[in-house]
């Protein structure tokens, strides 16, 4: 029965912890860079939402709050992350194409990116915790549903529409993709978008579920998704779903124990066994380089 | 393009070491007409409200000693430095004070981490400082320059446990705190070595990984070993989620009994439904029937418009009672200021009437506030000792 629980927490808490890993591999599967501003992405999904449920009447209105919120910060962060991408990486990306600095630099960018984002949201919204409001007698569930729903809708756009094919063909090779008529700007830029608006979804989850609103939310649920990207391998989209669901699953198991304290330890433990078994990850594939 | 650029770097560098030089020229020459204090707190970064609200009250101290006239005829100046919220800058900030300002004395920070930092360059330098809040028990240690003006975590948890064990009558306590947080786990500790001197038990103890925001598991473990209090010392911040997850799997709010880390109107704004029923130790409450804290109170609410908390109270006491001790020193010097400091006996602050110990450490009351109709409620006080 315990366990039983633990396990059900735990895979709510592994879908939200995907849906934002899937941003970082997205972006890592077009571009092959780590977008670390995607942790403060999700942050900024979280005031948003906060003042829209807020501004919608909260507690009077849980469903259209709750939806109205998601919407709203699901647009307002695809908007965010396509404007970092247009004013920070894109520049530096045509700057630095083909030379040895091509991976350095935009990873350097990505982490000055989310520093100045947690600041402004610091400058923003005050260092306060902010509470959101309890809409749902029982978010778990929700939570999990809606995790599901969102992979399964990002499998379908991925592999059955014209946009989808177009990430992929740029994820294999951009020069060829370009050369064949995909307008890559375009589609870094959906990629961006797409990426930005899971995490979103996955931010209002999360707080309605359990955490207040704070410039440095992020921090945690961005270092859990990274590894998650990282365990199931990064720049694959089912192992992106599949480290996420292990990562929440590991960590309720690990509270059972009485090494509760250190979840972290164990989560990173089981990662670096992992890569060392298989270095691309649980489901990546490691593809000699062309140079 | 270069040239000229390094050009307006390199002259705008001179006009700003000018401008410092020129700077200060100035503060050197109305120090000897003042009296001046340097304090470090976090007026930025993730503990901004910490420094914030502690200025508040050192605003209000310092305004009245000034309308006052002042400490044997010269004013007060207290040359505030922003140590964003971190150790490195802490250190930084209180060596700038000592030695740029030339600061006497000073007055700061809240994080015990933060105290630690700035205490050893005080210490060093043989310049008295006084922590308003920092609670962990080595900061004083050792150090003879160093005093605090609030209780100790080794007090806080001891007057807990004796708030459990004879008010309460509970004999089956459950432990939940953070695993690496030093004020968490000292004080869950310091609570279980002194309850279980009292004939309780601690039925189970739970870590949980700091910056965690699911507790739902953690909390399942903690109701399966059938305590009758929780002892919950964390932050307010976590103190929310807490509450409310514990409320889903049917844990009372009544059930929780915890430490000051819980002081914050958001605690009520989050989560005050929940917790209605739940006791904490801290340094003051909005309705202590003391004479001094009514006048501390009218004073606040006249200069800030707004309703003091403990941070404010605390930061308000650490200045006067240093402000008293200067005035009670034979000179102005660093040295006679520690002298006083040592002396203070009886000082009637807006947290308690409250005595300096030889430890450097304030003996003084502990109140156990309940949270009640969405409000913070006096229920009793302990002595300290």
């Amino acid at each position: 029965m315990k366990l039983i629980d633990a396990l059900m927490t735990g895979l709510a808490q592994g879908g939200m912890i995907a849906l934002v890993a899937l941003g970082y591999t997205m972006v890592f599967g077009v571009l092959k860079m780590i977008n670390f501003a995607h942790s403060e992405v999700f942050m900024m999904a979280a005031y948003v939402g906060l003042f829209v449920i807020a501004a919608v009447g909260g507690t009077a209105h849980p469903l259209l709050a709750a939806v109205g919120g998601t919407v709203v910060a699901m647009f307002a962060c695809s908007l965010l992350g396509i404007t970092i991408e247009r004013i920070a990486y894109r520049p530096i990306r045509a700057r630095t194409r083909g030379s040895k600095l091509a991976r350095v630099t935009p990873l350097v960018t990505a982490l000055a990116v989310s520093v100045l984002l947690q600041n402004l949201a610091q400058l923003l919204f005050t260092a306060r915790y902010r509470p959101y409001p309890q809409l749902f007698q029982n978010t778990r569930p929700i939570i999990f549903v809606v995790a599901i729903a969102m992979m399964v809708f990002l499998e379908l756009v991925v592999k059955k529409t014209w946009f989808g094919k177009a990430m992929r063909a740029l994820s294999t090779n951009e020069e060829a993709a370009r050369l064949m008529g995909v307008r890559t700007s375009r589609t870094i830029a959906m990629t961006f978008a797409l990426g930005s608006s899971l995490a979103a979804v996955g931010a209002v989850l999360y707080c309605l579920d359990q955490s207040q609103a704070y410039p440095t939310m992020g921090f945690k649920i961005g270092t859990q998704a990274f590894v998650a990207a990282v365990l199931g391998g990064i720049g694959n989209i089912p192992g992106a779903m599949l480290g996420g669901l292990l990562i929440g699953i590991i960590g309720e198991m690990v509270k059972l124990t009485s090494y509760s304290g250190g979840v972290d330890v164990l989560v990173f433990v089981v990662l670096i066994l992992v890569l060392l078994a298989r270095p691309a990850g649980l489901l990546g594939t490691t593809r000699v380089e062309k140079v | 393009m270069l040239t000229r650029r390094s050009v307006i770097a390199v002259s705008s560098l001179a006009a700003l070491v000018a401008l410092g030089v020129a700077g200060a020229g100035c503060s050197k020459k109305v120090a000897e007409s003042e009296i001046v204090i340097g304090s470090f707190l976090s007026l930025t970064g993730s503990d901004s409200t910490f420094g914030l609200d502690t200025k508040k009250g050192i605003d209000l101290a310092l305004e009245q000693a000034n309308a006052a006239g002042g400490i044997k005829g010269k004013k007060i100046k207290v040359i505030y430095e922003d140590d964003k919220s971190t150790a490195a800058e802490a250190t930084q900030k209180v060596q700038q004070l000592i030695d740029r300002d030339k600061a006497i004395a000073i007055l700061g920070e809240v994080a015990s981490s933060r105290t630690k930092a700035g205490g050893l360059v005080a210490n060093a330098k043989k310049i008295p400082l006084v922590t308003p809040s920092s609670t962990a028990v080595e900061i004083t240690k050792g150090r003879d320059y160093v005093f605090r003006s609030c209780f100790t975590d080794a007090q806080q948890g001891d007057v807990a446990a004796r708030f459990v064990r004879e008010k309460l009558g509970k004999t089956k306590v459950g432990l939940f705190y953070a695993a690496q947080d030093t004020y968490s786990s000292g004080l869950a500790q310091t609570f279980r070595e002194s309850f279980e001197k009292r004939g309780g038990k601690i039925v189970v103890s739970k870590g949980f990984q700091k910056g965690d925001t699911n507790y739902t598991t953690y909390l399942q473990e903690l109701k399966a070993g059938n305590p009758e209090i929780i002892f919950a010392p964390v932050y307010y911040n976590e103190m929310v989620p807490i509450a409310r997850q514990a409320k889903q799997i049917g844990l009372a709010g009544s059930t929780f009994v915890g430490g000051d880390g819980w002081d914050s109107a958001e605690l009520l704004e989050g989560a005050a439904a929940e917790l209605e029923g739940a006791y904490f130790t801290n340094h003051y409450a909005p309705d202590v029937p003391w004479e001094h804290s009514k006048a501390f109170m009218a004073a606040f609410n006249a200069k800030h418009k707004a309703a003091p908390n403990s941070l404010s109270a605390q930061g308000y006491d650490a200045a006067r009672m240093l402000f008293d001790a200067i005035s009670r020193a034979s000179d102005l010097t660093p040295e006679s200021i520690r002298v006083a400091l040592t002396q203070t006996k009886d000082f009637k602050g807006a947290t308690g009437i409250l005595t300096i110990d030889a430890e450097r450490n304030a003996n003084k009351p502990i109140v156990v506030v309940k949270i009640t109709g969405n409000a913070f409620k006096y229920s009793t006080e302990y002595s300290s000792q």
